[in-house]
């Protein structure tokens, strides 16, 4: 064993200065010409930033579009999904909770129009995302508290709408952040 | 066709136009020959001079093994104490504590050995030193030892007898600058370009739209990404690993992380066939596996796509599938049919939480982690399969009533014995612990602990169960993932998980080079009429049911209690 420790040890110095200075520094340096630098791309509204594009975060005012329950309340310091499991009486009392508050504020939606992504907590609790259809059932009640024409915030909305990618792979969605900066400056 | 369908079939389409040249190339590689990134051998020689290695010195099996072992009591000893004293070392712009005594002897096992179960989480356990410094460097470490070791079996058996397995190091550093690296970077660009941060820069903090404050944590986190999947290692920057928008920012590296992740272990397999000359092997044993991989796949998308029935229940739409747990740019059959190929190779990265998802899938999820031999980690998949073809060779010889032969070399008591005991280490260490676990739950819930067993378990009944049987066939399996509703971040699990981890990697690795090692220095005994055919469809048909029966004989008592009996439950 001896005769292999040493080499051990050098080859160890050797590659820790490549693998974790040479190879992470030159894609960070790399990474200063993407959006947001490498920092993360950060939403703005009149010079402030207001939240980061990718990361979902609360939204409870009947004002705006809600985005997906998230098991830890958006604190983007951390992250995580509720880890409930499918048969948890708990959890599906939560979910059935999450649909009585909804058809509360919605009191217009039939129980099969809403879709399981608007009351079912995300992998990561900051889903920055909805499926379209989770946003339209929203538009009437963001509309009457807007005192807003709902056809606008309908097209709104459509002109948010993310195809999948190359229209082929994937999901639609809806960035719900994005969604509401621009419901902020619909006059 | 449906989008979220197409875009897994064009993930899998994207793997295998990759993974076949990908196979040719490391094995020519690894065999020595000319090949276009020979422009790096300057570097390499390099680093053999100032670390002080003779990258040609032949090594025997024993002493292959002593350098793999050596430096990874190396890294073993140096990360635990860089874990413990993280606070007090630089790059710490968050002021991360010090990590406790056993959570650094989980973290280092679990780390060096590839594995990447965490039971801390990236934003507050670990500072961006130990991020990079061990975590990442581990990342590439493990892999490369793994693919190292796998590349001593391919010697073994390209030569009709031969004592030298190659150098330990001689394929360490090249499976590190001739792939891993380069290929790291690729992915590393692709993501951070993507929207996955890549700077230093330390948490964040900003009003929300609505008003709230929110702090936001951040870092250099594409550069471990990468090779975390590359790698099969799958240990996250994120608590919430690939489910988190800046690990996984769209569908594009969503779609670069799942190919990532499979590449090697396929091309690992197709550069076997290739490397000894034998194509057709490679490519039965490819099948095989293939095989395998899709009896988990169609199960598992169906399961998710058919949404809870718990839930259906309740009138609402499930469209999409089951969404819990589950993020929307994702969607549901992508993440199941990445919960299926982090499984069966072991990466163990997750980009929808495991234990939210159906009980039928979570019973996939186990089953593929105990199988560990379909592909597989990177280089370890291989001597898994090799373990199981053993036993096959060795059952199909006594079917027949000859001494079984493996490509030239007699298969004899002493490689069978390994064989068996390697075969037999997976089920003892899973049911050992997980009944360890269920008797203190049960026996002793309130015992005086400071995280009592009463608190451990996130769901009841069958599910409890089943998260402490994920737990130690994810250690086992050195796979990684969790069903992280389990409170493991207490000194029980820790220690426990910890020494099923160490055990569950090494031994698995020593076995298969050593029967290599004997099998390669027994005389070559020339194909003849009597001759077992390994790469035929029926020898390949005889490993699969070996592998079934060995597996179902030895999990289906403990699948029954967890998984199925919760299935049978929901469905009342």
């Amino acid at each position: 064993m001896k005769k292999y420790i040493i080499p051990s040890i050098r080859i160890t110095i050797v590659l820790t200065i490549v693998l974790c200075v040479i190879y992470p520094v030159s894609i960070m340096l790399a990474g200063k010409l993407s959006k947001g630098a490498g920092n993360g791309e950060t939403v703005v509204v009149n010079g402030k930033v207001v939240g980061y594009a990718n990361v979902g975060q609360s939204f409870t005012k009947p004002q705006y579009f809600w985005g997906r329950p998230s098991a830890v309340a958006y604190n983007a310091v951390g992250s995580g999904g509720s880890n409930k499991g499918p048969s948890n009486p708990d959890y599906l009392k939560d979910v059935s909770n999450r649909i009585d508050t909804l058809l509360k504020y919605h009191p217009y939606l039939k129980r099969s129009e809403i879709p399981a992504d608007l009351v079912t907590a995300s992998g990561s609790g900051l889903d920055p995302d909805l499926s379209p259809e989770a946003v339209k059932i929203q538009i009437k009640r963001v509309a009457k508290f807007r005192k807003l024409d709902e056809q606008k915030i309908a097209a709104l909305v459509d002109s948010h709408i993310e195809a999948p990618l190359l229209g082929l792979f994937g999901p639609p969605k809806v960035n719900v952040l994005k969604l509401n900066v621009a419901l902020d400056q619909l006059k | 066709m449906n989008t979220e369908l197409l875009g897994i079939i064009a993930s899998f389409a994207i793997t295998m136009l990759i993974a076949i040249p990908l196979g040719r190339y490391l094995a020519k590689m690894y065999a020595g020959e000319k090949i276009w990134t020979d422009f790096l051998k300057p570097v390499e020689k390099g680093i053999f001079k100032l670390s002080g290695i003779n990258p040609n010195e032949p090594m025997n099996w024993k002493q292959f093994l002593k350098a793999m072992i050596s430096i990874n009591i190396l890294w073993l000893v140096y990360g635990f104490f860089v874990l413990i004293y993280q606070d007090k070392l630089p790059l710490n712009p968050d002021g991360n504590v010090g990590q406790s005594a056993d959570t650094a002897f989980n973290t280092i096992i679990s780390f060096v050995a590839n594995c990447n179960l965490q039971h801390y989480s990236g934003e507050s356990g670990a500072t961006y030193l130990t991020q990079h410094f061990i975590f990442m460097f581990l990342h590439f470490v493990s892999a490369a030892t793994g693919m190292a070791c796998a590349v001593a079996i391919f010697k073994a058996f390209r030569d009709k007898t031969a004592t030298d397995l190659g150098n330990f190091w001689n394929f360490f550093l090249k499976s590190i600058t001739r792939v891993l690296l380069p290929v790291s970077i690729v992915i590393a660009l692709i993501l951070t370009f993507n929207g996955t941060p890549s700077s230093y820069a330390g948490k964040d903090k900003f009003i929300s739209l609505q008003g709230d404050t929110v702090n936001m944590s951040r870092g250099p986190a594409a550069q471990m990404i990468a090779i975390k999947h590359l790698g099969t290692n799958g240990g996250g920057w994120f608590g919430a690993n690939s489910a988190h928008p800046l690990e996984n920012p769209n569908y594009l590296t969503n779609m670069t992380e799942i190919i990532a992740q499979f590449i090697i272990p396929v091309a690992m397999i197709l550069a076997f066939g290739f490397f000894i000359r034998r194509k057709k092997l490679g490519w039965m044993m490819f099948g095989v596996m293939m095989f395998g991989v899709m009896m988990f796949m169609i199960p598992t998308i169906t399961s998710e796509l058919g949404g809870n029935p718990l839930i259906a229940k309740m009138g609402i739409s499930q469209a999409a599938g089951a969404m819990e747990g589950k993020e929307v740019r994702i969607g549901p059959t992508a993440t199941a049919y990445w919960s299926v190929l982090t499984t069966v190779t072991s990466t163990g990265s997750v980009n929808g939480m495991h234990d939210s998802t159906m009980a039928l899938t979570g019973l996939w999820q186990l089953l593929a982690m105990m199988v560990n031999g379909f592909f597989g980690g990177c280089g370890v998949g291989l001597m898994n399969y090799f373990i199981y073809v053993i036993i096959a060779v060795f059952i199909s010889g006594l079917m027949v009533g000859r001494t079984p032969e493996f490509l030239g070399h007699k298969v004899e008591a002493r490689e069978v014995k390994i064989a068996a005991l390697i075969t037999l280490l997976s089920p003892f260490l899973i049911m050992a612990g997980t009944a360890l676990a269920s008797y203190m739950v049960t026996a002793h819930a309130n015992i005086d602990w400071a995280v009592k067993p009463s608190t451990w378990l996130n769901n009841p009944k069958y599910h409890g169960f089943s998260e402490m049987l994920y737990e130690y066939t994810s250690s086992n399996a050195n796979n990684g993932s969790g069903f992280e509703g389990l409170g493991d971040g207490n000194i029980f699990w820790n220690v426990t998980t910890g020494i099923v981890i160490l055990l569950g990697r090494f031994l698995p690795i020593i076995g298969p080079v050593a029967i290599a090692g004997l099998l390669a220095q027994k005389k070559f005994i020339p194909e003849s009429a009597g001759t077992l055919k390994i790469d035929t469809l029926t020898f390949g048909i005889m490993t699969f049911a070996v592998i079934v029966v060995l597996n179902a004989l030895s999990y289906f008592p403990a699948l029954a209690l967890g998984p199925l009996a919760e299935h049978f439950s929901m469905l009342k």
